[in-house]
């Protein structure tokens, strides 16, 4: 470990110990731990790295059993980020939809989390290791437990980060990532995939970077862009003639317009249409790392927004089993019913289904497995059982559950996001 | 985290397979054909798999599912054992035939109860035996705590007295392990189980079964009148704990469960890899396009997949909490919940897409719809599972949740 990082992990610590929220949760105690943890976790691998490789013995393969136990340092974060999302994001939820923003103190919290240090490679004074989509995805669950926008919207940097490391040189990692683990704010950097057709196929971007000399040239339309409106810099997945890219664009650009585009849900991620008229793109701007992989950025997205609804799904199951068993009707609470309990069996079973199915995926995908087909199939379950949680979350609370009363309503929103969105996010 | 198959039973998942495909799928049709004619073939199957499961610790089959197994290890950290290795097995041989494993001797849920309720004496006289089990009675199916059947001592022995249906093996079994209540007022706690091997003085087989499906599992109606069975027979504490209840009984579903959605898991893999295999031509099947932009019959496969794939880890899982002893009676009832009907909507949607050649008898598919269908009922129906699930969800007891 370099003097660097370690200062760097010193000055996340240090950011963290000034605040004064994380006495309010109790969370300081778990939050030490845990950084002292992850760093002495890097420490060990950069020692292992400075060492010759044989002077200890390998432990043997990890993965040669079937094992769903999270590690000590995952349990942790997800105890932290629970506790984060109940009682940070679900008090904020209910006005930060209403008035489609993200508020800014929760911002600096966020920022006093480092969630963007799971994101940047150690090499650049990060946290993530090899393996972190599992990781990353427990973090999208956790946080989704607290609501489902607001986590989106505070995932933008990290999925940016996470962008730039799997999909950026050397060079570009390099230029880009050291701002997303400093001591002010990370840069907010969207991802813009979507575009306004119905039928979209990521495949079949419609946005196009036409090569002039060292520049490119795209021109197109992005749709629902999370935090597409506060952004400096956006990720545009364009078709160029080799393939589609990602290409870093300055919000600012000549020829690049911004408006929003407010939506069923998601409203805190204040979703934005984002126009491009010949927008100038230098060449070192592509994202353009070696292992450079478009359908793989496609399925971490989907992973992202599957472990999202998890959590989301999670929080709407735990809403609706002491509603169901405080409401009395016919002279007994309605948990009484099977009509009523079968629901929520079902919601539990499917919220299961939807977590083995998002971890097996990105277990296979930090392992170096090939992850399509489970990526796929997890999204194509999650988009299916989500939306159904969703709906029955308002159905068990009937009338009340229609109303804003009640976070069910919110959720139903926002699950629908799941079938449609594309990019955006990155595990 | 890893949530592929482990790799030290790589070995064991190929034999299975091999005896799946070159030894269940060349007869499956012959005995569903010839309901009620024991499939003879098996003796020879069943001799080798003793001898496996003798040679070898990671023991496929009823027996080697038992926390029982899952204690002896003394290895530290994470353990893949019987639980996972006997499920991983039977999703295999399910694959070839649901009905053909069914009867397989020596592997029925009755030497999963002995595995996991029997004292060591009892587990060394029983060793060898084929045991079937008994719990189902004409009045009553998935409430087994209403069960009339009678055991009242007499010195050192029990006076069994009632009725059974529904006993997998029950005629071609060695012994049949028996649930009766030794008090009738005293409710589940009074519930014990006996084997009473066949031969014993009052105990008859009345009729065998014409069934929808797994034809190759026989399944009898056995009458006990005034059969007396030794006292040593019963397993497990004779006492009636009225604190533990049902405990003891209920205790073998938590590894069963996960047994039974494994075959569901097995049959409709059956099902999808034929269907796949004849839509081939017209459903690419890359797990690319959105689901919306690709043909009806491919979007379903898919579908169908994502289904199975979500039944079959959720299985795992469970199993794997076993094998870790951890407790699993809701993911048990989840997994077998979901593989349940799953399997059945999986089996019957591929003989839809298969069309006419899904229906007629040259393939199997229409076979794999009609075997299906009894997994999301055996070992708990889909709603005593859901039952199951939401009581403990919801913190209630049986008599508030009914």
């Amino acid at each position: 470990m370099t003097a660097d990082i370690q200062g760097r992990a010193l000055a996340m610590l240090n950011r963290f110990a000034q605040a004064d929220w994380p006495d309010r949760l109790k969370l300081r105690k778990p939050v030490e731990k845990l950084i002292y943890n992850g760093s002495r976790a890097s420490f060990r691998a950069a020692a292992q790295r400075t060492g010759k490789a044989g002077s200890t013995p390998r432990p043997v393969a990890p993965d040669s059993l079937f094992d769903l136990s999270l590690s000590d340092e995952q349990q942790m974060l997800v105890e932290m980020l629970e506790a984060f999302a109940s009682e940070i994001l679900r008090p904020l939820a209910h006005d930060a939809d209403a008035q489609a923003a993200l508020p800014a103190a929760l911002l600096n919290q966020a920022h006093e989390l480092g969630l963007t240090h799971y994101a940047v490679s150690e090499a650049q004074g990060g946290m993530a290791g090899e393996r972190t989509t599992l990781s990353n995805a427990l973090i999208a669950e956790a946080l989704g437990k607290g609501d489902l926008s607001l986590a989106a919207a505070l995932l933008v940097p990290l999925s940016a980060a996470n962008c730039i490391r799997r999909w950026g040189s050397a060079a570009q990692q390099a230029l880009w990532l050291p701002a997303f683990v400093a001591d002010e704010p990370a840069p907010v950097m969207a991802i813009a995939v979507n575009e306004p057709t119905p039928l979209f196929d990521p495949q079949k971007l419609q946005t196009r970077a036409h090569k002039r000399g060292k520049h490119y040239l795209l021109s197109g339309e992005k749709c629902l862009v999370l935090r597409g409106l506060d952004a400096s810099q956006l990720i545009v997945a364009a078709q160029a003639a080799d393939g589609p890219g990602l290409f870093v664009v300055e919000a600012g650009a000549k020829g690049l317009q911004r408006s929003p585009q407010p939506a069923m849900g998601l409203k805190a991620g204040s979703t934005a249409r984002i126009r491009l008229n010949k927008v100038k793109v230098a060449q070192e701007a592509r994202l353009s790392g070696e292992g450079f992989d478009y359908q793989s950025f496609v399925d971490h997205a989907s992973l992202a927004w599957c472990a999202l609804a998890i959590g989301t799904a999670q929080a709407a199951l735990d809403y609706v089993i002491p509603y169901c068993n405080e409401r009395v009707a016919f002279g007994e609470p309605i948990s009484h019913r099977q009509g009523v309990a079968f629901m929520v069996a079902d919601m539990a079973v499917e919220v299961d289904a939807m977590r083995v199915m998002v971890w097996r995926a990105c277990a296979r995908a930090e392992q170096g497995l090939s992850f399509q087909r489970e990526a796929y199939l997890a999204r194509l379950l999650c988009s299916e059982k989500a939306m159904k949680i969703g709906t029955d979350a308002v159905q068990l609370l009937g009338g009340h559950g229609f109303t804003k009363e009640h976070p069910v309503e919110r959720w139903y929103r926002d699950l629908r996001a799941l079938a449609v969105m594309a990019g955006g996010l990155q595990l | 985290m890893n949530l592929e198959t482990p790799k030290k039973f790589q070995g064991l998942v190929n034999q299975a397979h091999q005896v799946a495909e070159n030894y269940f799928r060349p007869i499956s049709r012959k005995y569903d054909k010839a309901e009620h004619a024991y499939p003879k073939e098996l003796d020879l199957l069943a001799a080798l798999l003793d001898g496996m499961n003798a040679g070898s610790p990671d023991a496929i089959g009823a027996t080697s599912a038992s926390k029982r197994g899952a204690a002896r290890e003394q290895q530290e950290g994470v353990k893949n054992g019987g639980n996972m290795s006997a499920l991983l097995g039977v999703m295999e041989l399910c694959w070839g035939d649901v009905g053909l494993l069914l009867a397989m001797p020596r592997q029925g849920l009755g030497n999963a109860a002995i595995a996991a309720v029997a004292n060591d004496e009892q587990l060394a006289r029983f060793s060898g035996t084929w045991a079937a089990m008994a719990i189902t009675e004409p009045g009553c199916g998935s409430d087994s705590a209403a069960i009339r059947t009678t055991a009242i001592k007499d010195g050192d022995y029990y006076v069994l007295n009632g009725e059974k249906i529904f006993v997998t093996s029950g005629e071609r079994a060695d012994s049949v392990v028996v649930w009766a209540t030794l008090d009738k007022g005293l409710g589940r706690a009074a519930i014990k189980s006996f084997v009473v091997e066949h031969g014993t003085p009052g105990m008859s087989v009345t009729r065998l079964e014409k069934k929808l499906g797994i034809k190759a599992s026989d399944t009898a109606s056995i009458s006990f009148s005034d059969c007396r069975v030794p006292a040593a027979n019963l397993l497990g504490n004779p006492e009636i704990d009225v604190q533990k209840g049902f405990a003891g009984v209920m205790e073998t579903f938590d590894n069963t469960r996960p047994l039974v959605a494994g075959m569901a898991v097995g049959v409709a893999k059956a099902s999808l890899d034929r269907t796949r295999e004849l839509l081939k031509k017209v459903c690419k099947l890359d797990y690319r396009k959105p689901l919306l932009s690709v043909s009806h019959a491919e979007a379903t496969l898919y579908r169908l997949e994502a289904e199975w794939e979500a039944a079959r880890l959720l299985t795992l899982k469970a199993a794997w909490m076993a094998d870790n002893k951890l407790p699993n009676s809701k993911e048990a009832s989840i997994a077998k919940a979901k593989a349940g009907r799953v399997a059945n909507e999986v089996t019957l949607k591929c003989v839809e897409l298969a069309g006419a050649l899904g229906y007629g008898e040259d393939e199997l598919l229409e076979k794999w719809a009609r075997d299906s269908k009894i997994l999301d009922i055996f070992e708990g129906t889909q709603q005593i599972q859901l039952l199951i699930v939401a009581r403990r969800l919801l913190g209630k007891s049986s008599s508030e949740l009914k």
